[in-house]
């Protein structure tokens, strides 16, 4: 393993600082926005480093796609005293949907952003969302675990910052805002109290060291509730019923571009968290096999389920109900964990980039409603899929993903989290996961009712969204199709990831092994 | 040309019809020609195809994998030659017939009506290629959506509620049961390949084998089956032609196809016969024959009974499948197109009738029979195909079933067979017999003429074709016997 490292150093061309470029771009570029203060620069700006971004995340993930690992050490100074960014399947994964969400989004803020929040806050606008970025990724990417504290602090500061903006809309995005940072701070300080144990009781923290020195201490009180207090304070980020009351009001108040970005990763950014924790530093057996977690997580996910999706079901502002279905589908992501399986976590992974860019496609539509009929409110968005038909059919193949209809890639997932259950011998489990998409089935419905089959409210502007709305709407609608059909992307990589996760850190370093050894040859 | 090519135009074509409608919107002559020879062309495919590999069983043609060993893939075998044959050749009929009704009946939205409508035969067409339940399960998912916008055509509160019922019912049994079904089955035999004699045995312990035909059983809601029938009569809704194609022949005998497909190909015939996993099924699928039929009777409003009298014909296949028998397969097969034909037939004439009319109660029909006679002779011989007296093509296929009812055993089948046909009776021909044989003096039919030729010549045209069908059965069923596994 540490010849593996040496390798990795001694090479100095920029292809093996990609790791650390993920990072530094979108946090340099902040800084940049601001300090120029051209508010016509903010957002090429922006949009160029996501980009970038985005080119090296594909690269990492091509460079992993076979099952080994980057390390890379923060200033050389070599873990697990220095910090080490650590990049398999699993991550590169999650870095590759932030990056592409991210400059997907920035297109469609360019005109939602306009319209949403006033011109002298533009230049901080893209500033705290390119912060956003960075800490999101950084979350996914580092390998230490104070480390993904720091970067969860500047991604939920960030965060805050970018919800509150909806208040020049509406004016309770503040308290929403204010919620969120009550509810997230609970969460990364239960986080950081985690940590903390977790060091007292290991001396280090380094996640991969971490995992050696935490072999065989399954009866540890100590380590029990640094595990709790981890799951706990990244479930409240994560969303998961019932840590999920800030989510409703940030997702509804936030400015568009912000909820289409927040959905599609941040809670994703966390699910990776809690896997890399689950999986990784604590071993799997530590935490299956007492199988109270499975007891645990099971059922709070079929209560996110079949609660989100029924409280979903009766809400009026289509943007509001968006949000209670991401708690309801956080629960099928859950539910992928809690089966404990590699089909259960290829689902995890699989649904976690489905779901992420059908909600993209949804949210970015809700922009497109917001911009032309002044709200989301049902009553006001009669009749609007007729005056803007490429909305519309937007939403209704983000809606037929969201309900999991064959040819979306919400099916696709779907399938996954089904065949998971079969293959674990839960049969009963498959009849309650279709039984529950009966009810997407009937929230969505009543979106596409409301666009099609009422007749228009009078004050709402009946043109068709701009372009540069529609387009990155229709990248993702695009997408949603594609990988509908075909999924050997999406399914390689997830099962790489998972089979990578349910080998905890020891499979990992063998699979890296046996990865650097065929590279020798 | 090639197979594969064929096959691919014959879904190509009604998809660019489709695309075609959409763009040329406001061209109606343009675009009813355009749609018009999309279905002629696709009809030749078929045809071509039909020609090129009569009734054997082409290999897989494959177009990219989905999941491991399930991948979008398509061939020709004689059931589904015979169900794209009667879709494809019976949209020729009803497209002229939909000119004539909406143009005739004034309907709004003709872009969408006949985009949807091309757009469902590409479905309809995708189900009869499917190689795989994969393939099937996403050209039959496809199909509910796009028949969507049809049933909800009028937008009004009615329509609204009807479309409703109609996505409800579908869209929920196939995710809730039929894709439960597919991915267990999927778990079980580790693929979905449509194989002669299925391919579960040996898979699955027989006490799960009756719950997994359930699945399927239920999940395949188009094939109407009790309790989940009740979508077919709030689809009555949408206009005529949808009713006459969609509800009468591709949508619900989509249903009845893959009912049968997943008979012959999943479990296999034999399989179901050995372990009787079926035979509950064969008394649901009774129960919904009688049922249905009595509450046809009950129905005034035309098209409502005709509804019913699907859901109660649409479990003649389905009690074929159950029965198990090879006989009694090919009947349901061979049922396919007999009550395809006489059903459209039976409902363009109720569109016709209200194109000229705006009649849709029975009970205002009274001496319509001599103002409209083609239309009513029309639907007299369609009715009597459904009752299945010679010389008229249903008579082969209730023939067939009540021999493949004997053969396997379950002769109390053939007496719920002939009381359904007394009750087809009972609620079909006193339309006829009100419309030919009682005056109404106090409603004197002034000023209604016969229907537009575009209305009253297509249901012409098909009730000669049940006529022919009752002489070209002989060969329907030789083209259908490798089904059974049978050495020919």
């Amino acid at each position: 393993m540490a010849t593996a490292v040496e390798v990795h150093h001694t090479a100095l061309t920029l292809r093996d600082h990609l790791p650390i470029l993920q990072i530094l771009i979108p946090f340099c570029t902040a800084p940049l926005i601001v300090f120029l203060g051209y508010r016509s620069l903010a957002w090429p700006m922006a949009f160029i480093s996501s980009l970038l971004s985005l080119i090296i995340a594909t690269m990492l993930l091509i460079q992993v796609s076979d099952g080994s690992y980057i390390s890379y050490h923060l200033g050389g100074w070599a873990p697990p005293v220095g910090i080490e960014y650590r990049v398999d399947a699993a991550n590169a994964f999650v870095l590759f949907l932030i990056s592409a969400t991210a400059t997907v989004v920035l297109p469609f803020a360019l005109s939602s952003v306009a319209h949403e929040i006033p011109c002298k806050n533009h230049a901080l606008f893209y500033a705290c969302f390119m912060l956003c970025v960075t800490g999101l990724m950084g979350v996914v990417i580092t390998g230490d675990a104070f480390n993904v504290f720091v970067f969860l602090e500047i991604s939920s500061l960030s965060t805050y910052v970018l919800v509150s903006q909806g208040s020049y809309r509406d004016k309770r995005a503040l308290t929403a805002a204010y919620d969120y940072l009550i509810m997230g701070t609970i969460g990364a300080t239960f986080f950081v109290i985690g940590i903390g144990l977790l060091y007292m009781t290991t001396g280090t923290l380094n996640m991969a060291d971490m995992a050696d020195r935490l072999v065989g201490q399954g009866g540890n009180r100590t380590v029990q509730a640094a595990f709790a207090f981890i799951v706990v304070g990244m479930g409240l980020k994560v969303a998961i019923y019932p840590l999920h009351l800030w989510l409703p009001s940030a997702y509804t108040y936030a400015p568009s571009a912000v909820t289409t970005f927040l959905a599609a990763t941040a809670t994703k950014a966390a699910i990776y968290v809690v896997l890399r924790f689950m999986f990784t530093v604590f071993q799997p057996d530590f935490v299956f096999d007492t199988h109270i977690l499975v007891w645990i997580i099971g059922p709070l996910a079929l209560l996110a389920m079949f609660a989100a999706s029924l409280i979903a079901i009766f809400q009026t502002d289509f943007k509001r109900m968006l949000a209670y279905s991401s708690i309801a589908q956080i629960g099928y992501m859950m539910l992928g964990i809690a089966m404990f399986s590699v089909t259960g976590l290829t689902a995890t992974m699989v649904h976690l980039f489905n779901h992420g860019i059908t909600k993209a496609v949804l949210f970015m539509a809700v922009g497109a409603l917001v911009l032309r009929a002044g709200s989301t409110f049902y009553d006001r968005i009669e009749g609007m899929g007729r005056a803007m038909p490429l909305t519309g059919a937007a939403i209704v193949i983000g809606g037929l993903s969201l309900i999991g209809v064959p040819g979306t890639a919400g099916f696709i997932s779907k399938w996954m989290l089904v065949q998971a259950a079969f293959e674990g011998g839960y049969w009963w489990l498959a009849l309650i996961i279709v039984a529950s998409s009966l009810l997407a089935v009937l929230y969505v419905w009543r979106v596409v009712e409301v666009l099609y089959l009422h007749t228009p409210h009078p004050d709402a502007t009946h043109t068709e969204a701009p372009l540069l709305m529609i387009v990155p709407m229709w990248i993702a609608a695009l997408a949603c199709l594609y990988f509908g059909l075909d999924t050997r992307f999406i399914l390689d990589a997830a099962s790489t990831a998972a089979d990578g996760l349910m080998a905890g850190s020891a499979g990992m370093s063998e699979i890296s092994s046996a990865a650097a050894a065929a590279a020798d040859h | 040309m090639e197979l594969s090519t064929l096959i691919f135009a014959s879904m190509v074509l009604p998809t660019l019809a489709m695309f075609a409608n959409l763009i040329f919107a406001k061209q109606a002559n343009l675009r009813d020609t355009i749609t018009f020879v999309a279905a002629l062309l696709t009809f030749a495919c078929v045809v071509a195809i039909a020609a090129k590999v009569g009734n054997t069983t082409t290999p897989q043609i494959v177009l990219f994998e989905v999941f491991a060993n399930v991948p979008i893939a398509f061939n020709v075998e004689p059931l589904g030659l015979l169900f794209a044959l009667v879709a494809s050749g019976l949209w020729i009929v009803t497209h002229i017939y939909a000119i004539g009704y909406m143009r005739g009946n004034n309907e709004s939205h003709h872009a969408r009506f006949f985009g949807c409508f091309a757009g469902a035969i590409a479905a309809a067409l995708g189900i009869a290629w499917s190689s795989n339940m994969f393939t099937l399960f996403l050209y039959y998912e496809i199909l509910t959506i796009s028949t969507y916008p049809l049933v909800a055509h009028k937008g009004t509160p009615e329509a609204i509620r009807g479309a409703r019922t109609y996505l409800g019912i579908l869209l929920g049994t196939s995710i809730a049961l039929q894709l439960t079904a597919v991915i267990w089955t999927y778990t079980l035999a580790g693929t979905l390949d449509f194989q002669l004699g299925g391919i579960l045995r040996d898979n699955i312990s027989p006490t799960l084998l009756p719950i997994l035909l359930a699945l399927y059983a239920f999940g395949i809601g188009k094939a109407a089956l009790m309790p989940f029938h009740r979508w077919l009569p709030a689809a009555m809704v949408a206009p005529t032609p949808v009713s006459a194609l969609l509800h009468a022949v591709a949508v619900v005998k989509a249903g009845v196809f893959t009912m049968l497909k997943v008979g012959v190909y999943i479990f296999g015939i034999d399989f179901l016969a050995e372990t009787g996993a079926s035979d509950w099924l064969m008394w649901l699928a009774a129960y919904t024959i009688i049922a249905s039929s009595v509450i046809a009777m009950q129905q005034d409003n035309l098209k409502k009974r005709l509804a019913y009298s699907t859901v109660s014909q649409l479990s003649y296949i389905t009690l074929g499948m159950a029965l198990a028998s090879q006989m009694a397969v090919v009947g349901g097969g061979v049922h396919i197109a007999m009550h395809a034909m006489g059903k459209i037939t039976l409902f363009m004439c109720a569109g016709a009738i209200y194109v000229a009319t705006h009649k849709t109660e029975i009970s205002q029909m009274t001496g319509l029979g001599r103002t409209m006679p083609i239309t009513f002779a029309a639907f007299g011989i369609g009715a009597l195909s459904i009752i299945g007296l010679p010389p008229l093509g249903g008579s082969w296929s209730k023939w067939l079933l009540m021999v493949g009812s004997a053969d396997a055993g379950h002769q109390i089948m053939i007496a719920v067979l002939m009381i359904s046909s007394l009750l087809n009776v009972a609620y079909l021909l006193p339309v006829i017999g009100r419309g030919f044989y009682r005056d109404d003096t106090a409603n004197p039919y002034t000023g209604i003429k016969e229907a537009p030729l575009f209305c009253w010549l297509p249901p012409a045209a098909t009730a000669i074709g049940c006529l022919i069908l009752f002489f070209t059965a002989g060969s329907i069923v030789d083209f259908l016997m490798p089904i059974t596994g049978l050495p020919q």
